[in-house]
């Protein structure tokens, strides 16, 4: 009888696992209807391949290691929609299905499943494809609306034909329905000589993005890159709801900037500037979304503050200095690695101990 | 060292972490106390104190009344136990227990004669200003009181600080920041002059110039009543606190009110305080206006399953059951209810009913079953428990090293700081049973310690004996070397003589 | 190729000079691993791992010639205890994990013969020839070395009452999911294993 006995509380606040992911899954689907919008039915296919071989992953993989099915905790739902958003829109379908399962696979089930994971698996399934597929993975179609070639995107037959086959209608070449992503083309030419002005105005063939194009989503990219403004409110909500805490994407977005405007005032003209560094590539969906994973996160508020300075740090350097156009997803993966660490080192001072204390002067103490 | 009441930003209220379950008193707070005597037997268990266990002082068939001492204390933290019926002691035997385990306990079995006659010894002891500190110290000690917000410490050693340990304010605990529990709420609404003057008498006992009430900011009427009350008394001033759970809790409560934290493994004693119960005052006060000790208690048995929720003044001993039968709770309900004694953050579940109220009891909650319902997820570090402990510890990482048995490591992280508020599993999404990881763990570790003392022991014991052994050998072999060293000697004497009678006779024959 | 080789090979002598110098410079005094062993054992001195005794044990142990699961008194923690000082993996107790017991003598049927007095390797019998014996219980570690010798029969393994002093949590992974139902509550109330259920 004594080793029957539950010990105290006896109530609780009704938090739940499945709770959480469905409210982030929540959070991003306003941003992932607008980039179906900008980019039509290929960009639905990625998400539903994405989320879908995410769960059959799941729940295959769970079968065969012989552990309690957990897909209805939506983990796995949330996984496969953050790497489709991740994913350029007319990704063939192999590249999405592959990716959702090695993101569940490799990324969280031989580790032990939810919660024993050290990076975050849809990021991790995003560097394996990039590395793997580069071209693939960095093909960025044009939003519908700047498109002027003769694939309609909402023809559901010509979606079909663009996931499942790679085909484009008579007449339409890749080129004509892709364009470099603003961080790509600064890149290209910036190594090529150019100054920042000449790599980014239309002169140079380039469409030539503000911020403010790129905050609403009019530009190429990924799903989460066009929806700037989307992602930051379903963000607000998540930290609303205190789903997630303002410490690593206030940060994370801090430091990139931060180091974004430092380099940009020393050169404008080698340098981009902080407004495009914040809203072009994955910095919001990764700081609001990918970085604030809890299973792979620091739990404590100043690792956390440590956490996202350094992804923002890295994130800057990889883009500027780095091999590849897009950094944060590296940067949150090698933080990743860092976390146990940060963990171990930022330990909150506990109650009673600390010089903070004091005790009677010549007392027993 | 001057103690001041400090303000923080958010009013009077401990630094981190904290939770707000739904406060759940509104079946209770308006009943006003009633009176439930016991029916048949009252079961008086030895130990219903920190500290070592009383001792037996009347035998089987002793008759006895209200307030007669029935066991004395053993030691320093110990207290002695009183009848509180008048009738005879029918049994000194082991009776089941309100203890986590639900192994039984020695008890001392009263049965009732339903007159209630008080000791004749008893005599009130009048005014506390009249009373000197050792006299009052003495007088509490001897009455048995102990702490009734739950803890049961021997009130009497913590009105006794070393004389290095002067205490500056004595702070009267009626915060009552558990769900459910109203008893101190009614207290503090129906009997604040009795409250204040036992408190005074506790800080008179102490030597401290002050108190400070402590209550939560949901009972305006027993804020109301304290603070008229305490009106003739400058000394004495009554501090809200908002709502906030472990407001009430020793720790958090010295920090929510004068922003000092007692040192860990420390008391607050370390920093010039005393923390006591309001329903600890009241039971000094009637000690010292009737001489009764410590026999009865108010109990608040509430609960979603509980017909007429109600506060009773319940007498010590009496079986449970009955407690429970006279708010309405039958054999039906609790087939499919779980009681819980105390709170439901940090109470105990009542294995068997027929278990005897006790002195650290103050509630007795009735719930459905489904509370004992567990199926944890995996932990997903999300870091709420983080945020929610008051103590700024690592809750999932202690729960992580209790799971995996590593005792040393929890250590390492503070696991013996913890408090076991339990707001680290309310707010977990996985429902991980936080707390009884860290109580498996501190058991361990506690066992663990035993175990080595039991082993250290032995091996003295083992090695005293090999060294007796040795001893007794050589013993024998000296004994054996001087019988044998005699023996020689004795065999060359002979010989010599043989020689020397030899030389003789052939000189003899010669002659 | 020669500079090579002479640079490679004369970096690695540096280094292992280093090792050396270092291991002998900078070494920190140790227990023997022999006292570390000990100090976890139990001290019981009964025999039941087939060594003559905790020390021999211990050395067998420290030498690596010993399984480390192999001492009932010690039980679970002591494997556990072992695994991680010596960095083996632990396993499991070879044989079942014994319930506390200790020695018990009947006096009325005890003979005064010593014979028990002189098998008991912590001295907890107390008597003297043609005397009663008996046992201090709480010197007894239970090693069960004076069963035998005794030619009257009249001492016995008795486990120790459940004391609420000595009560352990169990590990939440062992709790059932779910409420006992009242009628498990009471049987298990008053089975005598419930001091078992307690160790």
């Amino acid at each position: 009888m004594s080793g029957r006995v539950l010990a105290s509380p006896y109530i609780h606040s009704g938090a739940a696992v499945d709770t959480i992911m469905y409210w982030v899954v929540g959070a991003l689907l306003p941003a992932a209807a607008w980039g179906v919008y900008c980019f039509g039915w290929p960009a639905f296919w990625t998400l539903f391949l994405g989320i879908g071989s995410a769960m059959v992953a799941e729940w295959l993989t769970l079968r065969a290691m012989g552990r309690p099915n957990r897909v209805r905790d939506g983990s796995a739902a949330l996984t496969g929609l953050l790497l489709a958003m991740t994913l350029p829109p007319y990704a063939p379908w192999w590249l999405t299905v592959l990716g959702s399962v090695v993101a569940i696979v490799i990324g969280k089930q031989i580790y032990g499943g939810l919660g024993y994971n050290p990076f975050n698996p849809a990021l991790i399934a995003r560097v394996i494809l990039l590395v793997s597929f580069p071209v693939h993975m960095t093909t960025w179609p044009t939003p519908i609306f700047l498109l002027d070639a003769g694939l309609d995107p909402y023809n559901f037959m010509q979606g079909l034909a663009v996931t499942f086959g790679s085909i484009l209608p008579q007449g339409v070449t890749w080129d004509t329905v892709t364009s470099a992503s603003l961080l790509g083309q600064y890149r290209t030419e910036l190594s090529a000589g150019a100054t920042v002005g000449e790599a980014l105005t239309a002169g140079s063939g380039y469409p030539g993005y503000s911020w403010v194009d790129l905050m609403l989503g009019r530009s190429a990219g990924s799903l989460g890159e066009v929806s700037a403004l989307l992602l930051l409110l379903g963000g607000a909500v998540l930290l609303f709801k205190r789903i997630i805490t303002w410490h690593i994407p206030v940060a994370m977005i801090g430091a990139t900037v931060g180091m974004a405007a430092i380099f940009w005032t020393l050169d404008p003209t080698h340098y981009l500037d902080p407004m495009l560094h914040l809203f072009s590539g994955g910095l919001i969906l990764g700081a609001l979304f990918m970085a604030t994973d809890m299973v792979t996160s620091p739990t404590t508020p100043k690792g956390q503050l440590i956490f996202g300075a350094s992804i923002g740090i890295l994130t800057y350097v990889i883009r500027t200095w780095g091999g590849y156009p897009e950094g944060v997803s590296f940067a949150i993966v090698i933080m990743n690695m860092a976390v146990p660490f940060i963990d171990q080192y930022t330990r909150p001072r506990v109650y009673g101990h600390g010089r903070k204390v004091q005790g009677f002067k010549g007392g027993a103490r | 060292m001057l103690v001041k009441l400090v303000k923080g930003a958010l009013g009077h209220t401990f630094a981190r972490g904290g939770v707000h379950p739904p406060t759940e008193k509104k079946a209770t707070q308006g009943s006003a106390i009633e009176t439930l005597d016991p029916q048949g037997e009252v079961i008086l268990a030895l130990n219903q104190h920190i500290g070592s266990p009383a001792l037996p002082v009347v035998a089987v068939g002793d008759r006895v009344f209200v307030g007669t001492t029935v066991a004395r204390a053993t030691g320093f933290i110990s207290a002695p136990l009183h009848s509180s019926v008048s009738g005879t002691v029918t049994a000194i035997e082991n009776r089941p227990s309100t203890h986590a385990s639900g192994l039984a306990v020695p008890c001392i079995v009263i049965a009732s004669d339903g007159q209630f006659t008080p000791d004749l010894g008893l005599k009130a002891l009048g005014d506390c200003g009249k009373l000197g500190r050792d006299t009052l110290r003495e007088a509490v000690r001897l009455a048995g009181l102990t702490g009734l917000g739950g803890a049961s410490f021997p009130t009497a050693v913590k009105l006794s600080p070393p004389s290095n340990h002067p205490v500056e304010t004595l702070v009267l605990n009626g915060v009552e920041c558990e769900p459910f529990l109203t008893c101190d709420h009614r207290l503090m609404l129906e009997a604040p002059e009795a409250i204040i003057a036992g408190g005074r008498a506790m800080a008179r006992a102490v030597g401290a110039a002050n108190i400070v009430i402590a209550i939560e900011a949901n009972k305006p009427d027993a804020i109301a009543a304290m603070k008229q009350a305490a009106a003739p008394y400058p000394e004495i001033g009554v501090e809200v606190l908002p709502v906030r759970y472990p407001q009430g809790s020793e720790k958090q409560l010295i920090q929510a009110l004068f922003g000092l934290e007692v040192p860990s493994h420390g008391l607050p004693l370390d920093v010039g305080l005393v923390v006591q119960n309001v329903g600890t005052a009241w039971a000094v006060h009637h000690l010292l206006t009737t001489g009764e000790p410590l026999v009865s208690r108010v109990v608040t048995v509430t609960g979603p399953l509980v017909p007429r929720p109600k506060n009773l003044r319940v007498r010590l001993g009496t079986p449970l059951r009955e407690i429970l039968a006279a708010c309405g709770v039958d054999e039906k309900v609790m087939n499919r209810a779980t009681a819980i004694l105390g709170g439901p953050m940090m109470g105990t579940i009542l294995l068997n009913p027929d278990a005897p109220l006790v002195k650290g009891i103050g509630g007795i909650l009735v719930m459905d079953g489904s509370v004992q319902e567990r199926n944890p997820d995996p932990c997903i570090r999300c870091a709420r428990c983080v945020t929610a402990c008051p103590t700024g510890l690592l809750p999932n990482e202690l729960g992580w090293f209790a799971k995996t048995d590593q005792f040393e490591r929890s250590q390492e992280y503070d696991l013996f700081d913890c408090i076991e508020c339990g707001c680290c599993a309310f707010v977990c999404p996985s429902r991980i049973p936080l707390v009884h990881y860290f109580r498996y763990a501190k058991s361990q570790i506690w066992f663990a310690e035993r175990e080595k003392r039991k082993a250290d022991e032995a091996k003295e014991r083992s090695d005293a004996k090999k060294a007796r052994i040795e001893r007794e050998e050589e013993e024998k072999r000296r004994k054996r070397e001087e019988v044998k060293a005699k023996m020689a000697a004795a065999k060359q004497e002979a010989d010599a003589t043989k020689v020397a009678q030899a030389a003789e006779e052939t000189s003899g024959e010669q002659a | 190729m020669l500079s090579a080789i002479l640079t490679l090979g004369g970096l690695a002598l540096l280094a292992g000079l280093g090792l050396g110098y270092a291991g002998k410079r900078l070494r920190v005094e140790e227990d023997p691993l022999v006292e570390k062993v000990d100090a976890i054992l139990p001290q019981t001195q009964c025999g039941q791992c087939g060594y003559p005794g905790c020390k021999p044990y211990a050395e067998a142990l420290a030498n690596g010639e010993a399984d480390i699961n192999l001492c009932p008194p010690g039980g679970e923690r002591v494997i556990r205890e072992l695994a991680e000082l010596l960095g083996v993996a632990p396993k499991p107790l070879d044989g079942a994990e014994p319930v506390p017991k200790v020695a018990v003598i009947d006096e009325s049927a005890c003979i005064g013969c010593t014979l028990c007095l002189k098998a008991c390797p912590v001295d907890a019998i107390v008597g003297a020839v043609k005397q009663y014996h008996t046992v201090v219980r709480g010197a007894c570690t239970g090693c069960e070395l004076c069963l035998a010798p005794c030619p009257a029969d009249c001492i016995t393994m008795q486990p120790l009452p459940p004391d609420v002093r000595q009560w352990r949590w169990s590990s939440p992974d062992k709790v059932p999911p779910s409420a006992p139902s009242a009628e498990e509550n009471q049987a298990s109330d008053d089975a005598p294993s419930a001091s078992k259920k307690a160790a």
